[in-house]
């Protein structure tokens, strides 16, 4: 029972990194149908902005005090993040609007490519070491099993991740659902020629559906690097593949469907491993990918895509 | 960078007979702000990347800053955004343009012209070997060698062109079929003594078959869904192969795969082998000219056979579910056994090629089988343009001899100092070419297209005609 909660905590954390990262994956196919391959990327592209930031604030600045520095980092990561979702998509997916539709899925793998051995290249292909910086917790239940004590906690870390990832939902559900840019993004998703003709910036929209979600995958970047205090350039291959598993679990095309996905992931993925093997936890989220697809398409909050001739 | 391609027509459009030396004025101006804008932006891009660098030092991780760096990449990226923006993007006559009237040229009289090239190609692949010996006595096995990976993926661009190009199913998971092909061979000759020869057929057989258990489930995916499905799939073969350590040696691979034979006869320096049979000095160059007329043996082959297949039912069924899939179905066509056909079969293609791999390399692991080999060979097959074959060819040459080529950039090491390894700068030149070719040309670098069923007379279809790839 103890083990179990403990996972369940774990699983709600983890699935809320990847909740976030699926918002621009669902986002980015809502409004134009395509998969953003390198959203994974972008997301390994906060992790490391977040990274040099916090090391410029507390090793060369010499800041300290804690909750100080993770706001400048997080807003820090958030701005330059965007730059780089807007720049990928500037360069690689708009002059291929209108084009068929295998081009940009290409120069999405090409710009996936791209942005990690650009990272490679300048920052070194070892992993990056983060002493844990937010330490303690509560403990929530102490149980006995004949292997020991164990331990049921909710640690700090933990509760600023979910918190986090709850406010940033409110705040996004509501920018959608009230503001002229939401406004926008709907009409854009659900009609594009439309739109423009009712004199909507079809391509301004676009560039900020891409800001949004970069912004969003630059805080989940955050949260990976001082929740596991590693990583790599390679790190966005298997988030992105995850993310997107969770935007399609959930129902391409709808937030809480994709915050849904993603914690369902997480909770798979901790679950798996916590009881059976973690080698092929992996496996175990792909297969969920297949399974999903072919029996539940339109996923579980989606709408179900009728064809049309 | 915000403005490129839409204030563009503005400052061109003005009459530029009457006032030319406004006209370029106001069009270098525009490019300077331009430039400066795009330079700013790789300034804020590469702050935190060029600018900043972690590493890891005894007491933690430690950050150095690289200005010189930073601001010469901000350089760079001003002059190169001013050089396009002065020749191509606004100049009256794009460089890209030129080249670009003259590949398309060269597809309206490729009819005539492809018939020769595609032979003299083949004629030039038969003596390829020969020609290396004769030429560059010192480089031969390493050109061979070149050639035979070229050849590779060649082959395996053609086997997924029969899935992508033709059936318009979008795979990215084709190196799992490759996998499987390479790893039935290595396992066969492990646990059973397999030779080539024997192993190839079955590997061939066990990748068409991994082909339909794949594709069964699959069907009813369309477009990206079916491309992400097919990813996941290359994955999880590639995680097991990793992971179930007692059969298949996990991240260690299977080595001393045998090398193939000759009718029974090795390869080696032996009394029996190749060499003293004919009588011949030995050298172990005559193993590199036998997997070369292999490979392009197996490439031959695939190519044949698709060529073949496109003109029967079955090929006309494919390049129709590739058109629109509701109209085939309400034509009565098998829509089921047609995309299971198309995936068994460019998946045994690939499971031959596997083979290959795994008796050229002697060695397998599962690293060789990632993602990024999917990719490639995805590249390389829209690059070729979609459904043609001279394309792949082209793109395959292009792309894994520019990839190879950039291994042997060793003169640059003494223009950027010992520090600088172009090994590196390998796949982020391939990343930004897959980009900017397929910006350049979405349909590819053969972009038109032969009909497979003509009444009275043949007309090619331009690139605008075709809708390729929509991925129904």
């Amino acid at each position: 029972m103890e083990y179990f909660l403990q996972q369940l905590i774990n699983g709600l954390t983890l699935g809320s990194i990847y909740g976030l990262i699926a918002i621009g994956y669902t986002m980015v196919y809502g409004i134009i149908g395509m998969i953003n391959f390198a959203h994974g990327d972008i997301f390994m592209i906060g992790a490391f902005v977040s990274l040099a930031m916090f090391l410029v604030l507390t090793a060369v600045l010499g800041f300290a005090f804690l909750p100080v520095v993770l706001l400048i980092v997080v807003i820090v990561a958030m701005l330059f993040t965007s730059a780089w979702g807007w720049t990928v998509e500037r360069i690689a997916y708009r002059p291929l609007r209108g084009s068929f539709r295998l081009a940009p899925l290409i120069t999405a793998i090409g710009m996936s490519i791209v942005l990690q051995n650009f990272v490679q290249i300048t920052q070194g292909a070892r992993v990056k070491p983060l002493p844990p910086q937010i330490q303690g917790g509560i403990t929530l239940m102490q149980g006995s099993t004949e292997a020991g004590t164990i331990v049921v906690q909710l640690s700090y870390m933990q509760i600023i991740i979910i918190l986090t990832t709850v406010v940033l939902m409110a705040i996004f559900t509501l920018l959608i659902a009230r503001t002229p840019l939401g406004r926008a993004q709907r009409a854009c998703e659900q009609d594009r020629k439309m739109a423009a003709l009712l004199g909507v910036n079809v391509d301004r929209t676009i560039s900020l559906t891409f800001v949004m979600g970069a912004a969003l995958a630059a805080v989940a970047g955050l949260m990976f690097l001082l929740l596991y205090g590693v990583i790599d350039f390679y790190i966005g291959f298997l988030a992105g593949i995850k993310a997107f598993t969770a935007a399609v679990l959930g129902g391409i095309g709808s937030l809480p469907g994709a915050m849904l996905g993603g914690l369902l992931i997480g909770l798979i993925e901790v679950f798996w491993s916590g009881y059976f093997t973690v080698e092929y936890k992996d496996v175990a989220a792909f297969s969920i990918l297949a399974i999903v697809l072919i029996f539940l398409p339109s996923g579980l909050l989606g709408k179900p895509e009728v064809e049309k001739v | 960078m915000a403005s490129t391609r839409t204030d563009a027509p503005a400052s061109d459009g003005k009459p530029a007979a009457e006032m030319p030396a406004q006209a370029a004025q106001g069009r270098l101006a525009a490019s300077l702000k331009d430039a400066a804008v795009a330079a700013f932006l790789a300034g804020v891009l590469g702050f935190f990347f060029i600018g900043l660098r972690t590493d890891i030092e005894p007491g933690g991780l430690e950050i150095t800053m690289r200005w010189t760096a930073w601001v010469v990449s901000i350089l760079i990226v001003f002059g190169g955004r001013l050089a396009l923006n002065l020749f191509v993007f606004r100049a009256q006559r794009p460089a890209t343009g030129i080249v670009g009237a003259g590949l398309s040229g060269m597809g309206e009289a490729l009819p005539g012209l492809g018939k020769w090239l595609m032979r003299g190609l083949f004629v030039f692949a038969l003596v390829l070997p020969f020609f290396f010996m004769a030429a560059f006595p010192g480089k031969d096995r390493q050109f061979i060698d070149l050639a035979i990976l070229i050849l590779t993926y060649v082959m395996l661009g053609w086997g997924l062109n029969i899935v992508v190009g033709l059936a318009g199913l979008l795979d990215l998971g084709y190196v799992a079929f490759y996998a499987v092909g390479a790893y039935s061979f290595a396992l066969l000759s492990q646990y059973f003594g397999f030779g080539f020869w024997m192993a190839l057929p079955l590997a061939g057989i066990l990748a068409a078959f991994w082909g339909i258990i794949l594709g069964f489930p699959v069907l009813r995916l369309r477009g990206d869904y079916l491309a992400i499905v097919t990813l996941a799939f290359g994955e999880i073969i590639r995680v097991v192969l990793l992971n179930w350590y007692e059969f298949t040696g996990g991240p260690d691979g299977i080595s001393g795969i045998p090398r193939p034979t000759f009718f029974g006869l090795e390869f080696s320096r032996g009394d029996d082998g190749f060499a003293a049979f004919f009588g011949l000095d030995y050298s172990p160059i005559h193993r590199f000219v036998y997997l070369y007329y292999i490979i392009l043996a197996l490439a031959l082959i695939t190519n044949v056979v698709t060529i073949r297949l496109r003109k029967l039912p079955i090929g006309r069924a494919w390049e129709a579910l590739r058109e629109d899939e509701i109209a085939c179905r309400s034509l009565g066509i098998n829509t089921r056994n047609t995309k299971l056909t198309a995936f068994s079969i460019g998946a045994m293609f690939g499971g031959f090629a596997g083979s290959f791999f795994a008796t050229r390399q002697g060695f397998i692991s599962p690293e060789s089988f990632t993602f990024l080999e999917s990719a490639i060979i995805l590249a390389i097959v829209v690059l070729g343009g979609l459904g043609s074959q001279i394309g792949v060819v082209i793109a395959a040459i292009v792309t894994i001899g520019g990839i190879e080529m950039l291994r042997n950039l060793g003169f640059l090491t003494q223009i950027f100092g010992p520090g600088f390894d172009p090994v590196q700068y390998r796949m982020l030149i391939f990343g930004l070419a897959m980009v900017f070719i397929m910006v350049w040309k979405p349909r590819g670098l053969v972009s038109t297209r032969e009909p497979s069923a003509v009444l009275k007379e043949k007309k090619r279809i331009g690139a605008d005609m075709v809708a390729q790839g929509e991925g129904h």
